[in-house]
């Protein structure tokens, strides 16, 4: 609720303020935008494919037009997996120079000219994702006459040389987004601008090597689908939830714990890694710990396992362990890890609720 | 994470429940602690929209803010927290004891030793989760800058008396709480996570209920069960059984339960706030419980040796900023100079690393962490020869010989260390293996055993002794002095100068707080 009237505020008087705090920031001692000097082009169109056609034409007349222009709202499209997914920054400002600034609004509160790390990294990357689209947008407006536009996303690094400073007559997207945040405890927004570089080269990169959705589509079993047969009303899925909880369980999920935050199946698949054990679960960093072990009944089996040489019970634990073969180094960590913490735990000044080999060897000195 | 602590996270999904991390309590924990639950409005930065707050378990007082916009009902429940937090935040500041410290003179540059006032106590706030100390720092800072009426009669809307005052040491709590090993504010749920391991990442431990379903699971449930329902059970009219332990709310609540009460209230309807007041309470009252479950919990394990050295640190803030405050200075800045900056970090390493030592040092369970890292080493001595020094009045400097399983990380001449009993510390020198036979080396003792020719008796350890060497200090000191700030260097911007009076923030109509 905040979240929109602060952006209703931000963007009041006819996008003035919005290009004024970014005129601002930028600092490049161009004359300040007056009042009447910023168009805000009308960018309705019907379903998103004309809404992105309408923003991509609004988006080539304000290049055009030399003019300050703000975009509200416009609807940008990125292939993602060889598939469209379309996208709504805030807004995009159009400069006098012909070039592009994303602008991100959020609600959350900037005191004291500081605002918490992980909202600010987290609009960044939201940010990147449009100035990619942008980027994508821009050579293919650039380029549109020679035709060479198509596939424009996939060339790894390409966006490198449209930041440079040659305007050339095509548009260029800056590579600082405008971060709108209220200020201190109070409505009045405050901007700064975000260099987006670094999360829009990891983007670049993980959309790059991510697999197409066909591949993704050709390992499931024919007829898969997550379709919930809605209702006529629109809202109730007629679906049997049997049905589309086999669908779901069909495809396979890299869980950790950082989806809760994120995804709404994330409960589902913790719930599956849960099942099968997967230490991934129990976090990131602590799966890259284990090396060849993943499941938390092989990290134990191996932990506890006195017997030297890896006959850890065999399974997915230590794969091509074999007596003869140089131990595992996370295997002979793990050991030592579990002999350690028995000793330790066998000394506790507490009665320890553990089913603890009593490790004899008093360690008094340590205490 | 330590791989001993991975573990013990993978024993916890074994077991259904959680295991120990420590074998002692490494943090302090006061005997009458002020408990905090504060909640918030959502979306808005430092609205409060009610707090459960007391240091008894049985009465706790519910503040709340029927209407979170309503700048005079804000101002009311601040005056409130003010009321109920500052009589036991000020209650430590008259018992004194006497101490003494070195402090150079002014007129001759000599160290000189004067004597003190150190408080015999002080105050500890807990509060649910890490969100909550960083809310109490939201609320420190929202209230600060305020001018009373007694201040500032020409300010517009001005703060209740003594909100100012609060706001100062919730900004002393929430700074200080950033100090590794500190106890004034403490949240639980890192208290709780710091002794014992969950079968559920570290992600998912900041949530108060969960982390406590795996401590202290209800009977005939596993951890894992007890957790997922304190995360995601609900009631028939779709709230939370567990209710978030805030600040946040949670959404349903807001919408289907808050909302409409606070457009009753706005409609003038009689009994509204209290309506209010009571759908607060049903937010709140788990979470106090919560918290005092998890003191219970933790009060259960021993305190570690060192605690109460780390406690007296606390106790030296705490008297510090009471000195501050009684020489009327004025409220902490906005923002630091580079030199209170570069201080305030320097200490900060200095307390993570006297921390890490002092647990260690404390935990024989800790110490294993150390010593599956190649920083420490425990064995059987099994040999000692006695040398001296070749000076002209000689020195011992025993060779003691050990046999261990840890593989610490030594080259020639690195420095160990041992602890000797009443707290003091013994160094040493590494003075090889011994070849031939993997798992025996030699250190050569170069202090702790007194000033004559022949060493204390018991300050050199005999053959069959148990001894654990570690290779960091036991009382790791800070880096050298930071000039005073009017010698800032012009790379860090150059004296900050006469530093201006901090302003109130100023009011808008746009304001909300």
């Amino acid at each position: 609720m905040r979240g929109h009237s602060f952006e209703a505020r931000a963007k009041a008087d006819g996008g003035t303020e919005l290009v004024r705090l970014l005129h601002e920031r930028l600092r490049d001692g161009t004359p300040a935008p007056g009042p009447g000097s910023v168009d805000v082009p009308d960018l309705t169109a019907s379903g998103p494919e004309g809404r992105t056609a309408r923003t991509a034409l609004a988006l080539r007349e304000a290049t055009a037009a030399g003019r300050w222009a703000l975009l509200d709202h416009p609807l940008l499209a990125l292939p993602v997996s060889g598939t469209p997914a379309f996208l709504e920054p805030d807004a995009v400002v159009v400069h006098p120079d012909g070039s592009w600034t994303v602008v991100e609004i959020k609600s959350f509160p900037v005191i004291d000219g500081a605002a918490d790390p992980g909202k600010v990294g987290a609009a960044a990357r939201q940010a990147a994702v449009y100035v990619l689209a942008l980027e994508e947008l821009a050579a293919r407006t650039a380029g549109g006459d020679a035709g060479g536009g198509v596939g424009s996303g996939d060339d790894g690094d390409s966006g490198h040389g449209r930041d440079g400073g040659d305007s050339g007559g095509g548009a260029r997207v800056r590579h600082e987004i405008l971060l709108v945040c209220p200020k201190d405890f109070a409505n009045v927004p405050v901007a700064e601008l975000v260099d987006v570089r670094k999360p829009r080269a990891t983007t670049r990169r993980q959309l790059a090597r991510l697999a197409r959705v066909e591949d993704i589509a050709a390992a499931l079993p024919a007829g898969t689908t997550f379709d919930l047969r809605l209702a006529d009303d629109g809202r109730t899925a007629t679906r049997p939830a049997e049905e589309l909880a086999a669908a779901v369980e069909a495809v396979d999920a890299a869980y950790a714990p950082e989806c809760l935050a994120a995804c709404e199946l994330a409960f589902h698949c913790r719930a599956r890694a849960r099942a099968e054990g997967a230490v991934a679960a129990l976090g990131r960093g602590l799966r890259g710990e284990l090396g060849g072990l993943t499941t938390v009944e092989s990290v134990l089996a191996a932990a506890l396992d006195g017997t030297a040489g890896g006959a850890v019970g065999g399974g997915p634990a230590s794969p091509g362990a074999s007596a003869d073969a140089a131990p595992d180094p996370t295997v002979v960590a793990l050991r030592r890890a579990a002999a350690l913490r028995s000793e330790a735990l066998a000394l506790a000044p507490f009665p320890a609720p553990a089913p603890a080999p009593a490790l004899a060897g008093t360690e008094a000195a340590c205490r | 994470m330590s791989l001993i602590a991975t573990l013990a996270r993978m024993e916890a999904v074994r077991d259904g429940r959680a295991r120990p991390l420590t074998t002692v309590r490494h943090r302090h924990l006061a005997e009458r602690p002020l408990v905090f639950v504060p909640l918030t409005t959502a979306g808005e930065a430092g609205a409060p929209l009610g707090a459960l707050v007391g240091t008894e378990r049985e009465r706790p007082r519910l503040l709340a803010v029927p209407q979170p916009r309503d700048r005079d009902l804000r101002s009311a429940f601040l005056a409130e927290l003010a009321e109920e937090m500052l009589p036991y935040i000020e209650g430590f500041a008259e018992d004194v004891t006497a101490e003494e410290r070195k402090e150079t003179d002014p007129e001759t540059g000599k160290k000189v030793t004067v004597e003190v006032e150190l408080c015999a106590g002080a105050p500890q706030l807990l509060v649910p989760s890490a969100a909550g100390v960083a809310y109490v720092r939201l609320l420190g800072r929202s209230m600060r800058f305020r001018r009373t009426a007694e201040q500032d009669p020409e300010t517009p809307h001005p703060a209740p008396p003594r909100v100012p005052l609060l706001g100062r040491w919730l900004t002393h709590f929430g700074e200080r709480a950033r100090v590794p090993g500190s106890s004034l504010l403490l949240p639980v749920t890192q208290l709780l996570a710091r002794h014992w391991a969950t079968g559920q990442s570290t992600l998912e431990d900041q949530h108060l209920g969960a982390l406590l379903a795996w401590t202290d699971p209800p009977a005939g449930l596993t951890g894992a069960e007890a957790a997922l329902r304190a995360e995601l059970a609900r009631d028939a009219a779709g709230q939370l059984l567990h209710p978030p332990a805030g600040p946040a709310t949670d959404p349903a609540f807001d919408n289907k339960l808050l909302a409409p009460a606070t457009a009753r209230f706005d409609a003038g309807l009689p009994g509204a706030e209290q309506e209010i007041r009571e759908l607060l309470e049903s937010q709140l009252r788990p979470t106090w419980e919560a918290v005092w479950r998890g003191v219970d919990l933790l009060r259960a394990l021993p305190e570690g040796e060192r605690v109460g050295e780390r406690w007296k640190r606390d106790r030296w803030s705490y008297t510090a900023h009471r000195d501050r405050v009684r020489a009327g200075e004025p409220p902490q800045p906005r923002r630091d100079d580079a030199v209170t900056a570069a201080r305030k970090l320097a200490a900060r390493e200095t307390a993570q690393a006297q921390l890490d030592a002092q647990e260690a040092l404390d935990d024989p369970l800790v110490m294993a962490g150390r010593r599956l890292a190649g920083e420490a080493f425990a064995g059987e001595v099994t040999d000692v020869v006695m040398e001296y020094t070749e000076a002209k009045v000689p020195r011992p400097r025993p060779l003691v010989t050990l046999r261990t399983d840890d593989s610490p990380f030594l080259a020639d001449g690195v420095k160990v260390h041992r602890a000797l009993p009443g707290g003091k510390s013994q160094s040493a020198e590494f003075a090889g293996h011994v070849p031939g036979d993997p798992g025996a080396l030699t250190v050569r003792l170069t202090g702790g055993m007194g000033r004559g020719k022949v060493p204390e008796p018991g300050s050199v350890p005999e053959k069959g002794d148990r001894v654990c060497w570690t290779l960091f200090e036991h009382a790791p000191r800070g880096g050298p002095e930071l000039p005073d700030p009017d010698r800032t260097p012009w790379t860090h911007g150059g004296p900050p100068g006469e530093p201006a009076a901090e302003l109130p923030d100023p009011v808008t109509s746009e304001d909300l707080l």
